[in-house]
């Protein structure tokens, strides 16, 4: 053990030696390109020797102003842009600004809108947590987790496509409804793929959870206590790791989260290690809320019926009606009618709480959108945490703290 | 949804000064600037709104006067509501509001997006920089008078600006292939690549 040698003599001469021979510390810049960072974060570093003694996050090269352009373009133009916050997790944006616009609007979708929504969402945290396990499990020196990882995400990514028609950028929801319904069979192949996908995942995490190396790298690195993760306004799994159990999902359950049966996993130490469990045991919850809304996937509409200046008519009956071709028309090129006023939404997405706060003057355009970005709040930290670890332990911080920069930046 | 019914008339005994605010959601109030800390403290500390979920700002454009509302969002992990705090910025020219740092960590971060997007200062703020966008740029594009397609200005290094004699231009993309103009012809207007040039005006080439 390191404490049970001390060197008196040493450290009565190092605190003797005169100014001039004082070491130096060193400047290190890490960042906007480096493969630990997962994106354009640079952070700028003052070393001594290998240990941080400060550290400066510096963000906002991914900014393209999301904010403003909100301001200039209608409330279903806005939802592409949605997908590109945490481009991980597209299909839980999507469902997050749309619900925030119907709480304007006080629009409730139906029963079957909503499931599909949460079902979507749910897979995306899967994959979004997948992505993160694997990238982190590079971060560390586990490269075959991250093969696994891929692969899952891949079937994963199949689905979304045969759902949305994109990959990556899904643009699934609209205000008051869905892009589309889901295709014949869609639910058989989600099922499948969670047969299939619970042991792979036990298989990836038994590659980690008690592995030397991995522990040796995450357990008692980077600890956040619980004031701190308070104070710092840190969400999700990060700060459940701290060992608050705040989930949006149980606390004030939207889109119909109520009527299904998960757990919340909480850390008890604060590590990166306790952030890395919170995040594997969520992805075994979020299969079983997929699974209950499979079992009774309920029927009906999958759009609100009665949302006439909200909700475009469907194609058929824009195609051979005039009404509907007008009522088409309006909400293509003035957008959703929304009501004046104020409101604030947060939903649970796998990188933490996002939240759309939308000041309406009435209108197909909102006069101003503030995007509450759970990777921008989570970064903050960065500052505090960092201090006194050495720069290798800083590569596992990041990677265990799982952000977006394109969420942090908009 | 719940919301805190007891919230505003606990809020308003507290405190006299604080008015609400018209809210679609949750309880809200607008606070002169001068008691911003002491209601924050009190949500904090005797209401049990622990997070400080968002803080940011609106720019009712430079016509109106107050000019700027900041806007802080709290959350209380045991009661599970939200509640909404507005202020005014007394001086349109040159706004200013206390700074939250103090209460919550993470207000640091915030109020500088605020004051890097809106210009608006914040007293008492341990480290009040751009962001977002990097120091020394001279604009808070968040502002409505600053244009969507942006601003041209000097590079933020100036050695290489001096090297490649080039500035930031407004609207990169503009008059690129995939790129619309409005104010013209429909054919001319549409997005199209380059070698799809031919319109109304220019027939298809043979």
């Amino acid at each position: 053990m390191a404490a049970d040698f001390s060197f008196p003599e040493a450290a009565a001469k190092a605190a003797n030696v005169p100014k001039e021979f004082e070491p130096e510390k060193m400047s290190l810049s890490m960042g906007p390109s480096h493969p630990s960072t997962h994106g354009v974060l640079r952070i700028q570093f003052e070393l001594d020797g290998e240990t941080v003694t400060k550290a400066d996050p510096i963000v906002g090269y991914l900014h393209r102003g999301d904010e403003k352009i909100a301001e200039n373009m209608t409330y279903n133009q806005f939802v592409p842009y949605t997908d590109r916050l945490d481009y991980i997790a597209p299909l839980a944006n999507n469902m997050a600004y749309a619900i925030a616009v119907e709480r304007l609007a006080k629009l409730e979708v139906p029963a079957r809108c909503q499931a599909i929504r949460v079902l979507t969402a749910e897979m995306a945290r899967v994959s979004s947590h997948l992505m993160g396990l694997g990238a982190y499990g590079i971060d560390v020196g586990a490269w075959s987790v991250f093969m696994y990882c891929f692969t899952e995400r891949e079937k994963l990514y199949a689905l979304f496509e045969e759902l949305t028609g994109a990959r990556f950028t899904t643009s699934y929801t609209r205000i008051g409804g869905l892009q589309r319904d889901v295709p014949e069979g869609w639910i058989q192949k989600v099922d499948a793929f969670c047969e299939q996908f619970l042991p792979i995942l036990d298989e990836i995490l038994g590659l980690l959870s008690r592995n030397k190396i991995f522990l040796d790298r995450t357990v008692g690195v980077g600890v956040i206590s619980k004031a701190d993760a308070l104070s710092y306004g840190l969400t999700g799994p990060n700060l459940r790791g701290s060992g608050i159990a705040t989930d949006l999902r149980k606390d004030r359950p939207y889109s119909g989260y109520e009527q299904y049966e998960f757990d919340v996993p909480v850390g008890a130490k604060g590590d990166c290690y306790d952030r890395y469990l919170c995040r594997g045991e969520e992805m075994k919850q979020s299969v079983r809320i997929i699974r209950q809304i499979v079992k009774n996937f309920p029927g009906g509409d999958w759009y609100a019926p009665d949302a006439r200046k909200i909700f475009a008519p469907r194609k058929d009956k824009v195609l051979t009606s005039m009404e509907e071709l007008i009522n088409n028309f309006m909400i293509v090129t003035e957008g959703p009618q929304m009501p004046a006023g104020e409101v604030y939404f947060e939903a649970e997405n796998p990188k933490g709480v996002l939240g759309f706060y939308i000041v309406s003057n009435g209108g197909g355009v909102p006069y101003r959108m503030k995007i509450r970005s759970p990777s921008f709040c989570n970064l903050s930290i960065l500052p505090k945490l960092c201090v006194g670890h050495l720069v290798s332990d800083v590569v596992s911080i990041l990677g265990s703290l799982d952000f977006v920069m394109g969420e942090c930046d908009r | 949804m719940t919301t805190d019914v007891a919230l505003p008339t606990a809020v308003s005994q507290q405190f006299p000064s604080a008015t609400p605010r018209a809210s679609l959601d949750c309880p809200a109030f607008n606070v002169p600037p001068a008691d911003v800390l002491a209601v924050l403290q009190y949500l904090r500390d005797a209401q049990g709104y622990d997070f400080l979920m968002d803080a940011t700002a609106i720019d009712w454009t430079a016509e109106k006067s107050p000019r700027f509302t900041v806007v802080w969002h709290l959350y209380s992990s045991t009661k599970h509501t939200y509640v909404r705090l507005a202020a005014d910025c007394a001086s349109d020219a040159a706004p200013t509001m206390p700074s939250a740092a103090g209460l919550w960590a993470g207000a640091n971060w915030l109020e500088r997006e605020v004051y890097d997007m809106f210009g608006i200062t914040f007293d008492g703020h341990p480290d009040l920089r751009r962001i977002l966008m990097w120091d020394g740029y001279p604009y808070h594009p968040l502002r409505k008078e600053f244009p969507l397609a942006g601003l041209p200005t000097d590079l933020p290094d100036a050695e290489i600006a001096a090297e490649t004699k080039t500035n930031l231009i407004a609207a990169p993309m503009a008059g690129g292939p995939f790129v619309a103009k409005s104010g013209q012809p429909m054919g001319e207007a549409e997005p199209r690549a380059k070698d799809e040039a031919w319109n109304e005006q220019r027939p298809k080439p043979e």
